[in-house]
């Protein structure tokens, strides 16, 4: 596969994900400010800036994970596939099952490492037991973790190592086949080889799947992102191509935060 | 759509099983899931709602058994000692004073020792011991109460019963408080329930104490061990003060459960129906007034003023343990106002 | 000089007061293991004595003759297995709410509050509960009145650690369930109440040594039956009450086999206990 003929500079692509005017409160706490964004189909989107930004506040809004807990708000408008996904009617079950999730620590459930998998699938789709492990065996090479447990498939998902806790996690995020995939700092318990494995992840699900990462690791989103997007106290400060927002920033800020100025 | 996608639609062709499948998820099976989380929701709130159905059910049923009583005897009943089945006269007065005599006791007692054991295990057990130890405390509260009634009929009476004679003639000789302590040495009697009720409720109140106390800040600790303090006096002075509102809880839920005891009285308060000065005779409680007479209560009189004792019992322990509650919730507060 | 003295004086005084209390606490632990340590050690000396299979195969005699406990055992098995059966089911949709939907609205508090007051209650008072509206209704004493007021003091138990448990499991759980897209009864069922099983089936474990040595709630609803019986609308033996009535009586041979009793009882209740807790640290969530 060739980067550079993807990346052309002005590439006409599909917008995924259409921000409008955002804002967001936990409860009097004003987290987001006003977010305008478009998330292009297909490629790898990165949230950058300093802790307590937002970066994880806007991920959390595209699968509308704030909504299991009260006083948390968001106002304005999000689209995906032109489907306001903030309205009321917006069924929360559907639109999880289409913009899949990776949190920050691995999050194994109780039960084996093919169950972990089976899980989501069985939600909304009913396979046959051939199918189904087609399916599971699927996902898990896809998450580069087949070969590690091909033979363990019935043991607990708790019983693997971190790093493989977290590529579990991923496998079972892309079994069930969302068109989206949100990554929360999905390496930032993870020792560098771990990492190493899921950046390559993250670089090869890119043609399949639109994602959204959100990292504290500035050399990261450089690595895996297409476009990178800088927050600063709940406001998106710079959006943009990666390559761009690295080496010729637009805004001083985004500047002193890349060459380690910020403060 | 650019060539880019075209190119992209190319690879994943190659990999059918690559391309997300934006699946159509139907409406009636998103339907069906919303219905079955209200459904499960509004079971697990039936439920919830259940525990408050139960307690009004039985204040109501013990109401409503125990009219006759309410009707013949009215508010005298509390104050009246008879308790005569023959000519059905009945009053509370024995084992109220029964119940909350022999609590105190345990209190008297327990309080101390479990305040002892509490900083032992806190502050002075070697590291590995803390665990065995505390859990033989434990397994001190996980004894059926029958068995310490047994054990205290059969063993610690006989043996306490030697030591009554001493008591008489030490305690016994001060004036006032001595006609407490006097009587034939029989063993069984108010005091003995008490103090078997002591040492039932000193693994509740030292486990309560235990557990609040392992909850003041080392900080609070170190910086007065920092001004030279002693041990003693850093538990006297900054531990007890910091957790006094659990360590009252705590009481209060010692206090609940000696109050409510049934079977470890029952076997040696001597079940009977005598107001007595002396805490070496043989009195009764609300628990073992009913555990030893309401299946052959004969008469509705009878029976009535059984439930009527109950009902004032649990009345009695809601209080208590409500208080108790009350004060352990307001340490959790306090504990999250601090950090 | 003198500042100094008076010094020495004041702090040889407290560190006098200092060895004093904490020698005191010393004793006072001691006090508590001796008093397990008796206790249990009379309970043995006369509890094996009147071991043995008879104890197993033979039901409970009349005064002076040879017997066993089998139709006590054999109650108190069934009473406290259906007894928990009923209960747990019941006390962990209750714990659920508290734990899951319990963040808002006025009913989880009070619940809360209620179920941690009947948690202490006097298991006297359940058993007079059940005497008034059920037994008084059927007219006799049965094991189903014994099984529904040992029920009850189940669910108490069992709501506290459901909720206790549930709230361990962290929400990145919940979150990681929820964001595959899964209905929140699924979540809770599948995903939150199977990260806190070994927790909960502590609970139970706890519940069933509870109700297994409870006396007073069967002494007006099971009662007691000499006989072999299994029928439930009938009264049952069950081990409890026939300790109580046999250690009241005068005769030796029912109070050797009230000994006995107490003994099955209290290594029955112990192992349970031990068994809860060796189970809980093995398998507590590692999250």
């Amino acid at each position: 596969m060739n980067a550079a003929v993807l990346q052309p500079v002005h590439e006409t692509l599909t917008q995924k994900i259409q921000v409008t005017n955002l804002n967001f409160y936990y409860g009097a706490f004003h987290a987001l400010k006003d977010i305008n964004l478009q998330i292009p189909e297909r490629r790898v989107t990165a949230f950058i800036g300093p802790s307590g930004c937002g970066k994880s506040t806007l991920l959390r809004t595209f699968n509308r994970m704030y909504a299991l807990y009260p006083n948390q708000e968001a106002r304005g408008e999000i689209l995906i596939d032109g489907d306001d996904i903030l309205s009321p009617r917006q069924d929360l079950n559907r639109l999880r099952a289409k913009v899949g999730m990776v949190f920050q620590k691995p999050t194994p459930f109780p039960m084996s490492i093919h169950d972990n998998i089976a899980f989501g699938v069985r939600l909304y789709e009913s396979l046959s037991v051939r199918e189904m492990e087609e399916r599971v065996e699927w996902a898990l090479r896809k998450a580069a973790l087949w070969e590690e447990v091909k033979d363990k498939l019935r043991q607990s998902g708790t019983s693997l190592s971190g790093g493989q806790q977290q590529r579990l996690c991923i496998a079972r995020g892309i079994a069930v086949k969302p068109e989206v995939l949100l990554l929360d700092e999905p390496a930032s318990a993870l020792d560098p080889i771990s990492t190493g494995r899921i950046e390559e992840l993250v670089h090869e699900l890119k043609n399949d799947y639109t994602i959204v990462i959100v990292t504290h690791n500035m050399q990261q989103a450089a690595r895996v992102s297409d476009y990178t997007a800088y927050m600063y106290l709940g406001e998106m400060v710079e959006f943009g191509v990666t390559d761009e927002v690295f080496i010729k920033p637009k805004k001083k800020e985004t500047e002193d935060y890349i060459t380690g100025r910020f403060g | 759509m650019s060539g880019v996608a075209d190119t992209m639609d190319g690879l994943s062709r190659t990999d059918p099983g690559i391309s997300p499948v934006s699946k159509s998820i139907p409406d009636a099976n998103l339907r069906n899931q919303h219905r079955l989380d209200l459904l499960f929701r509004l079971a697990t709130r039936l439920f919830a709602f259940l525990v408050l159905l139960l307690l009004a059910g039985i204040i109501v049923s013990l109401l409503a058994g125990s009219l006759p009583a309410l009707r013949a005897f009215g508010p005298g009943f509390l104050t009246s000692p008879q308790w005569n089945p023959v000519t059905e006269q009945f009053g509370a007065l024995v084992p109220i004073v029964g119940t909350l005599v022999t609590s105190f006791i345990a209190l008297l007692i327990g309080i101390p020792v479990s305040f002892g054991i509490a900083l032992f295990l806190t502050e002075l057990s070697p590291i590995w011991l803390r665990r065995p130890l505390g859990t033989a405390i434990e397994l001190l509260a996980a004894i059926p109460s029958i068995i310490y009634g047994m054990w205290g009929l059969f063993v610690f009476a006989p043996a306490f019963s030697q030591l009554q004679p001493w008591l008489t003639a030490t305690l016994g000789a001060i004036p006032l408080a001595g006609m407490l302590f006097q009587g034939p040495p029989m063993g069984i009697g108010v005091l003995t329930a008490g103090i078997i009720l002591a040492i039932m409720v000193i693994p509740y109140i030292a486990a309560v104490m235990r557990d609040v106390f392992e909850v003041v800040p080392s900080v609070l600790k170190e910086s007065a061990y920092a001004l030279g303090s002693t041990t003693w006096e850093v538990v006297w002075n900054v531990v007890l003060p910091y957790t006094k509102v659990g360590v009252v809880g705590g009481v209060m839920l010692g206090l609940g459960r000696a109050l409510g005891e049934t079977m470890a009285v029952t076997f040696v308060i001597g079940n009977a129906h005598k107001l007595n000065p002396s805490l070496m005779m043989p009195g009764n409680s609300i628990a073992s007034a009913l555990a030893n007479e309401f299946t052959e209560a004969v008469g509705d009189l009878y029976g009535s003023a059984l439930i009527e004792l109950g009902l004032i019992l649990f009345l009695i322990t809601f209080v208590v343990l409500a208080l108790s509650k009350m004060l352990l919730l307001r340490l959790g507060r306090m504990e999250g106002q601090k950090t | 000089m003198n500042a100094s003295a008076a010094f020495m004086s004041l702090y040889s005084r407290r560190l006098w007061i200092n060895r004093l209390n904490l020698a005191v606490s010393r004793l006072t632990m001691l006090l508590g293991l001796f008093w397990l340590g008796w206790l249990l050690l009379t309970l043995f000396e006369a509890g094996f004595k009147a071991l043995g299979p008879a104890l197993f195969f033979t039901m409970t005699p009349p005064p002076g003759a040879s017997g066993g406990l089998s139709n006590a055992i054999a109650g108190s098995l069934i009473m406290a297995a259906m007894g928990t059966l009923i209960g747990t089911p019941i006390g962990m949709m209750a714990g659920i709410y508290l734990a899951e939907f319990g963040s808002r609205g006025w009913l989880a508090p009070v619940t809360r509050f209620i179920n941690d007051i009947l948690l202490s209650a006097p298991s006297i008072v359940v058993g007079l509960f059940v005497y008034e509206v059920y037994v008084i209704h059927t007219r006799h004493f049965s094991a189903w009145a014994g099984t529904m007021a040992l029920a009850l003091i189940v669910i108490p138990v069992v709501i506290r650690t459901t909720e206790n448990m549930l709230r361990l499991v962290p929400d990145s759980l919940r979150e990681a369930a929820a964001a595959l897209g899964a209905p929140q009864w699924k979540v809770i069922t599948l995903v939150t109440v199977r990260a806190a099983k070994a927790g909960i089936i502590t609970g139970i474990l706890l519940a069933v040594a509870r109700i297994g040595g409870e006396t007073a709630p069967l002494l007006f609803t099971a009662l007691n039956n000499q006989f072999w019986s299994l029928d439930l609308n009938q009264p049952m033996a069950n081990l409890p009450v026939v300790i109580f009535q046999f250690a009241m009586s005068p005769y030796e041979n029912w109070q050797h086999l009230a000994w006995a009793g107490a003994l099955i009882i209290t290594l029955g209740v112990l192992v349970l206990n031990i068994l809860a807790r060796v189970f809980f640290r093995n398998k507590t969530p590692t999250y």
